[in-house]
């Protein structure tokens, strides 16, 4: 893969990239049951991953929350509305905002770390390494990072909508004087388990699968220099925040 | 001293016919080499020859575009990823860079190959690796973690790691670049002691004439994609060809240009004008 932005045919270059991801995804899906061995490996990830992203999706999420109560409140109170705010914040949350915007904040905090880390193993002969101890590189360093992935992003997206929740519940219960027992009671009667909290777990484990993917193809694809380690870290959060986005829209049409 | 290898049935790697082109240039135009079992075999030949290419072909970590690798029988070719991962368990590999994962510490670098292949009690762990770091000086590093090494000390414990499992090929990188007079001394005599001591089979990727001398039972000069030459060290030394002249010699005017292509020079400094 070359470290300079894509040359000649900008439409053939595309479509070798989503091939070269399809072939990795196949080769990780075969690594993952090897992968199993490792398993305190996947934990490590799901620590770096997960845990350590909490401070940026907890403050980001409360300020998403602290937003759209603010907003909601002021267009709904044009219609009289009001006692649906909180009903609007929890499905706007659980359907969509809670898994984009934590997939792109994921994007942002751990697919770049994930494809400099394995960029630089690739860089200082690690990986190579690996391979000659007899160890497959897929199964110890990429799948434990894909299934880390996976299952972090649910749990991530998770906290992200409890805090918004939290958020939207400040302005407009404790700022701006909704009813308390309103916010609340229409919003537990509005969601539907099935149908709009799990829509959202479905959508994040999805996302959390592709931005490590992506981070993980561009890592361990990547020119060995310094200056292709950047380029493949920029590439990633160009990459998932796109395919998130596409996904989402497709997922959205099919799970309606 | 021949121009031609012989074929030895004793040989833990044998290559014949390999031809391998990287991009536009060839790097192998039909290299045939025995690597004999117990010994340890030099690869020297200029910078840019391919010498670490051919250690990655006999590693199955690079495929030739033509050509027979065999080692220890096994023929590279008709073995699927299991086989080779299997083989190469019983390979080790000293990298140019040292190449030591740098999230553990010394002592978990050389553990790793254990950790992965075998369910071994800590206390043998500990059995096996300490020695090994004490044959390379650093069992007081142990704790240590690989970007607090210097690069002569990281590539001793690259070392330690590429012997930990006792394996039957060691492969040496470029093992002598960056070590110290005294440490080059001690990584001379410990490749020498377990070739002898463990029977291993030892294949020299170098530069240093005088430290290759001291270690190397055979040496294959390697230049323009073919042998050019081999035999035992002072064979090779007093050789009467272009090459080992100039090789040994270290000579700039030979068969092996000093310079990269380039125009004229008197052109490139602007002394002489080119005509359009």
């Amino acid at each position: 893969m070359s470290d300079k932005p894509a040359r000649g045919s900008l439409i053939g270059d595309g479509l070798a990239q989503i091939g070269a991801l399809g072939l990795f995804l196949l080769q990780i899906l075969a690594a993952v049951p090897r992968s199993l061995r490792y398993f305190t490996e996947t934990v490590r990830q799901i620590f770096f991953v997960g845990a350590m992203s909490l401070v940026i999706i907890v403050t980001c999420g409360l300020f998403i929350g602290l937003v759209l109560g603010l907003q909601l409140y002021d267009v709904l109170s044009r219609f009289g509305s009001t006692a649906s705010v909180g009903t609007v914040v929890a499905i706007a949350l659980y359907r969509e905002l809670g898994p984009v915007v934590t997939a792109l904040l994921f994007a942002g905090r751990a697919g770049t770390s994930i494809t400099a880390e394995i960029g630089l193993m690739r860089a200082t002969d690690q990986l190579a390494a690996m391979e000659m101890m007899a160890v497959d590189p897929l199964a110890y360093v990429v799948a434990p990072r894909f299934l880390a992935g996976i299952i972090a992003m649910p749990l991530l997206a998770s906290v992200f909508n409890a805090m918004a929740i939290l958020g939207s519940h400040m302005v407009a219960v404790s700022w701006l004087g909704l009813d308390n027992g309103t916010f609340w009671s229409n919003m537990t009667g509005a969601v539907d388990v099935w149908t709009d909290v799990m829509n959202g777990v479905w959508k994040s484990a999805v996302f959390g699968a592709i931005v490590t993917l992506v981070a993980t193809f561009q890592g361990y694809s990547t020119a060995p220099t310094s200056e292709g380690v950047a380029y493949a870290t920029t590439r990633t959060v160009v990459y998932s925040s796109i395919l998130t986005l596409a996904i989402d829209f497709l997922m959205t049409a099919f799970l309606m | 001293m021949s121009e031609v290898s012989t074929s030895s049935p004793d040989a833990l790697v044998r290559i014949r016919g390999l031809r391998t082109r990287l991009g536009a240039k060839v790097i192998f135009d039909g290299v045939d080499l025995d690597i004999p079992r117990g010994r340890v075999t030099a690869v020297m030949g200029p910078s840019g020859t391919g010498k670490t290419t051919l250690l990655r072909h006999i590693t199955g970590q690079l495929v030739p575009d033509a050509g027979e690798i065999a080692v220890d029988g096994h023929d590279l070719a008709r073995l699927d990823r299991n086989g080779l991962f299997e083989l190469r368990e019983r390979i080790g590999y000293l990298f140019q860079n040292s190449a030591l994962l740098t999230d553990f510490s010394v002592f978990e670098n050389v553990a790793f190959p254990l950790r992965q292949h075998a369910r071994l009690p800590e206390e043998l762990i500990r059995n096996i690796v300490l020695p090994k770091l004490q044959a390379v000086g650093l069992r007081g590093a142990a704790d240590l973690m690989p970007a607090e090494l210097s690069g002569g000390m990281a590539r001793r414990v690259a070392l330690a790691r590429a012997i930990v499992r006792d394996p039957m090929l060691l492969i040496y990188d470029e093992p002598f670049v960056g070590l110290d007079p005294i440490a080059l001394n001690q990584v001379l005599k410990l490749i020498r002691v377990l070739n002898h001591t463990l029977g291993l089979t030892s294949i020299v990727v170098a530069h240093e004439l005088s430290a290759v001398r001291r270690v190397a039972d055979h040496i294959y000069l390697l230049a323009d994609g073919r042998i050019a030459a081999h035999g035992m060290p002072d064979e090779l030394v007093r050789g009467d060809t272009d090459w080992t002249r100039q090789f040994f010699g270290g000579e700039a005017d030979g068969p092996v240009p000093f310079h990269y292509p380039a125009r004229d020079y008197a052109v490139d400094l602007g002394f002489v004008q080119v005509k359009a």
